[in-house]
């Protein structure tokens, strides 16, 4: 592979993730663990393809708490650990990186988190960068894949000089960027951990958590000192003189200079890399030989506010321009538009008018993403909604390639928050209202953050009936194995913890395995578990329909499927209550893609008229 | 101080992100700085997909409102999406052939008609030139390889900002069970997207082009 092959000065088009995979085998990474979660999945599934031929440790821990904990224990042993993560995941593993900043390391430690402006794939927009200030860990924001690889080889020196955990923060714009990457020279071979007992560093009881907290606080001091002339902090002045002055981050920073452009403007830009702690007096400087200062900077205003805290202390009276007036928005991505919206805004400048917007545009079909054709999780929904039919029943649902199944037209979930969530507010729904309730959950997910809530719900005897949708993969960040998989991440056996007996050992006495693919006796196993006066868990497993036909070299499991429209009454089922997205209506016709099914055939079963069959 | 922006619009599965990163590296190939940004995750799954891919004096990964060069639409609803950013000085090669979205049609938001689409689109660009991505492919014997015809066709009207021996050199690179068919469909859509150029009445499977 060209990333781990190419030699110092090489020029490689990289991805943002792949360019921090890079850098941190030139930081000459020992161990590595991540859960995987877009946009920080690539990270993991590259140091998957690479890990075994280089002598890296790696896994796909259980969650992302496990995943920061396994590196705890190897960078207390004196390994340099890289763990991955979405930002969600930071939630997650917050409990331990709180402590693990009081603690601090013995072999560099860089956790990277990357966030999700406009939801692409997550359902928050929340920003780590508040988490860095909050943990007191230091953290760096590279805003392209070449400053990926440089920072992250930065961090990883910082934290093995400082002793503390360093955050990488991108987001999906740095991590999703691809650009030629100039690449630097990588070591061979690897520390091997060693741990001595005796020390009290790893032990925060009360008496030493004190005294961590002192030495934190110290070692962020020199941090901060580190900022003034760290490379990643840079001044890039405008070619004459100008008293406007810009501070900017992250992914924000890649649109500033072509607004400015744009608008004609000439500003000196302090481009900041390493934010958390702030490079206080390159700021403070910056802002008083500046008039005006624009901040710029996606999500919160985490540079603005600190940067007023700056100027305040120092009594400086340069004007800052940010986020109160509503001149940069706080949600959502920024681009070279609204960047040069926010600027002509606070500057008082008139953009010119775009062109009139034509209505058409207003009144366009939607094309969210869908539940593929032949998904398992399809055909569960399908046996759910028909057990439900004639019961007020609530659907508490859960993270995952099923989240996809709330909106219309299966319309299979009243609830999606966050991992595991859909388990313990299936109880809350049960005391509050009454009514029948069903929690869905993924396998993936079950693991992840799925078992304490199943606990509380048979020992607290709450009545619900938990659905485990069992497709034997991590679908939809890319098909990684979970604790459940037969086989590895290197295509090795490994030992499968079993659904079943998990699901028993926590106290659940109806617990059944059957095939979504069989949606009349899934049914009737709905019906049954409904009756149950406790918590009952149903596990639908079926393996997800795209992994499986890539297992079978792209072919599908049969020939296509097709609707008869002699037998066909147009009750629109088969689109309306199932919706498999190989089926379609033409005028009155309903018809079956034959490019689009896998022949799974589960609408034949469906269809109340049996008009649906194999072709021929 | 030039930057020329291509845009890939598509829907998911549809091998957008492979024409991306074809075009990314042949630009890097021949020496200029390109910035390109994909989507992933959960987008993949039959939504709305686009490519960006900026060449010239760039940072942003982001193409601005109106300032798309080229737009090269694999599905035509997802040209029209792309809309705002074309202006009068963009080209678009769209694709005719539909992909309907999933489910119930909202009675408020029907698919419009094709005609409508490339009127929309001809009103809001220099030239469009619609082409049946699919026929083109079909000729090479492999359909999936239609999004690597539109390409050609692209690269056929000298609208690519990357030499077309670039792109035959990383096609011959590129190994795999549909390297030749690609290649072909390439070539198919190369002569297809020439023939536009000199004004020559479009050959079957190109189904219109017009200038606004």
């Amino acid at each position: 592979m060209e990333l781990v092959t190419a030699s110092e000065g090489a020029r490689l088009l990289l991805l943002g993730n792949e360019a921090i995979v890079r850098g941190a085998l030139e930081a000459g990474v020992d161990f590595v663990t991540t859960y995987p979660g877009t946009p920080a999945s690539e990270i993991g599934d590259t140091f998957a393809g690479i890990a075994d031929q280089l002598g890296i440790y790696f896994e796909y821990s259980v969650n992302e708490k496990v995943a920061l904990d396994m590196g705890i224990g190897a960078a207390a042993s004196g390994l340099r650990v890289l763990t991955a993560m979405k930002h969600v995941g930071v939630n997650v593993a917050s409990d331990a990186i709180n402590t693990l900043a009081y603690t601090g390391v013995k072999g560099g430690y860089v956790i990277v988190v990357a966030d999700d402006p406009n939801c692409h794939s997550s359902q928050n927009e929340q920003d780590t960068r508040l988490y860095a200030a909050f943990a007191s860990v230091p953290m760096f924001e590279p805003s392209t894949p070449q400053e990926c690889l440089e920072m992250v080889r930065e961090a990883f020196s910082l934290s093995e000089r400082l002793g503390i955990p360093v955050i990488l923060r991108t987001t999906t714009r740095v991590s999703h960027t691809r650009a030629p990457v100039i690449v630097g020279k990588r070591p061979t071979g690897h520390r091997s951990g060693s741990f001595k007992r005796g020390d009290t560093q790893f032990i925060s009881l009360p008496a030493m958590a004190r005294r961590h907290h002192r030495e934190l606080l110290t070692k962020l001091a020199s941090v901060a000192e580190y900022a003034e002339t760290s490379p990643s902090t840079k001044l890039l002045r405008a070619p004459s003189p100008t008293k406007l002055g810009i501070i900017t981050s992250s992914a924000a920073a890649t649109h500033v200079r072509e607004a400015l452009d744009g608008l004609g403007l000439q500003a000196d830009v302090l481009k900041l890399g390493l934010t958390h702690p702030l490079p206080r007096w390159a700021i403070l400087s910056f802002l008083q030989s500046h008039e005006k200062t624009a901040i710029i900077e996606e999500l919160e205003p985490y540079l603005e506010e600190r940067i007023r805290a700056i100027a305040q202390e120092a009594a400086c009276d340069a004007v800052i321009l940010g986020k109160s007036t509503g001149a940069f928005p706080r949600t959502g991505e920024l681009n070279i538009d609204l960047v040069k919206a926010g600027l002509a805004a606070h500057l008082g400048l008139t953009l010119a008018a775009p062109p009139p917007r034509p209505a058409i545009l207003d009144h366009l079909p939607a094309r969210p993403p869908i539940l593929c054709a032949g998904c398992p999780h399809a055909a569960s929904f399908y046996a759910v909604r028909s057990a439900i039919r004639k019961r007020d029943a609530i659907l508490a649902s859960d993270i995952g390639c099923y989240s996809l199944g709330a909106m219309a037209p299966v319309r299979a979930g009243d609830l999606m928050i966050a991992m595991g969530t859909g388990i313990g507010a299936a109880g809350g729904f049960a005391r509050a209202t009454n009514k029948p309730v069903i929690a869905y959950i993924g396998d993936s997910t079950f693991y992840h953050a799925g078992i304490p809530a199943l606990i509380n719900a048979v020992h607290n005897r709450h009545q619900f009936v938990l659905i485990i949708l069992d497709n034997r993969t991590t679908a939809m960040t890319g098909h990684q194995p979970h604790a459940g998989s037969e086989i590895n991440w290197k295509g090795e056996e490994a030992p499968a913890v079993s659904m079943e007996a998990l699901a028993r050992a926590c106290g659940v006495r109806h617990v059944r395995t059957i095939d979504p693919y069989e949606p009349k006796e899934m049914r009737a196993a709905v019906e049954e578990a409904l009756a149950q006066s406790e918590v009952s868990v149903l596990i639908a497993r079926r393996a997800c329909a795209l992994l499986a036909i890539n297992e079978r070299a792209g072919k599908p499991f049969g020939p296509p499927y097709e609707i008869s429209d002699e037998l066909c009454r147009k009750c629109g089922i088969c689109v309306t209550r199932f919706g498999c997205p190989a089926i379609y209506q033409e005028g009155k016709t309903f018809k079956i893609d034959p490019a689009r099914c896998v022949s799974c055939g589960v609408c034949a079963v469906v269809c109340p008229f049996e008009a649906i069959g194999v072709a021929g | 101080m030039t930057r020329t922006n291509v845009l890939i619009a598509g829907v998911g599965g549809q091998g957008i992100l492979f024409i991306g990163k074809l075009l990314a590296q042949a630009g890097m190939r021949e020496g200029q700085q390109v910035v390109m940004s994909e989507t992933h995750g959960l987008a993949q799954r039959g939504g709305a997909v686009v490519s960006e891919i900026r060449f010239g004096d760039v940072s942003s990964p982001i193409i601005p409102a109106g300032e798309a060069d080229l737009l090269i639409a694999f599905e035509p609803l997802e040209a029209l999406r792309s809309l705002p950013r074309l202006s009068k000085r963009s080209v678009v090669v769209c694709n005719t052939s539909i992909l309907p979205p999933f489910a119930i049609q909202d009675p408020e938001s029907p698919y419009p008609s094709i005609d409508t689409i490339l009127k929309t689109l001809q009103e809001a660009a220099a030239e469009v030139v619609a082409v049946n991505a699919e026929e083109l492919a079909d000729r090479a014997g492999e359909r999936r390889s239609s999004n690597v015809a539109l390409l050609g066709v692209a690269a056929g009207l000298g609208r690519l900002p990357v030499k077309e021996e670039t792109i035959h050199t990383l096609f011959r690179e590129l190994t795999g069970p549909r390297a030749e068919a690609n290649l072909r469909a390439f070539e198919i859509g190369e002569e297809a997207g020439m023939k536009l150029a000199e004004g020559a009445a479009p050959p079957s499977p190109v189904a219109a082009a017009g200038s606004g």
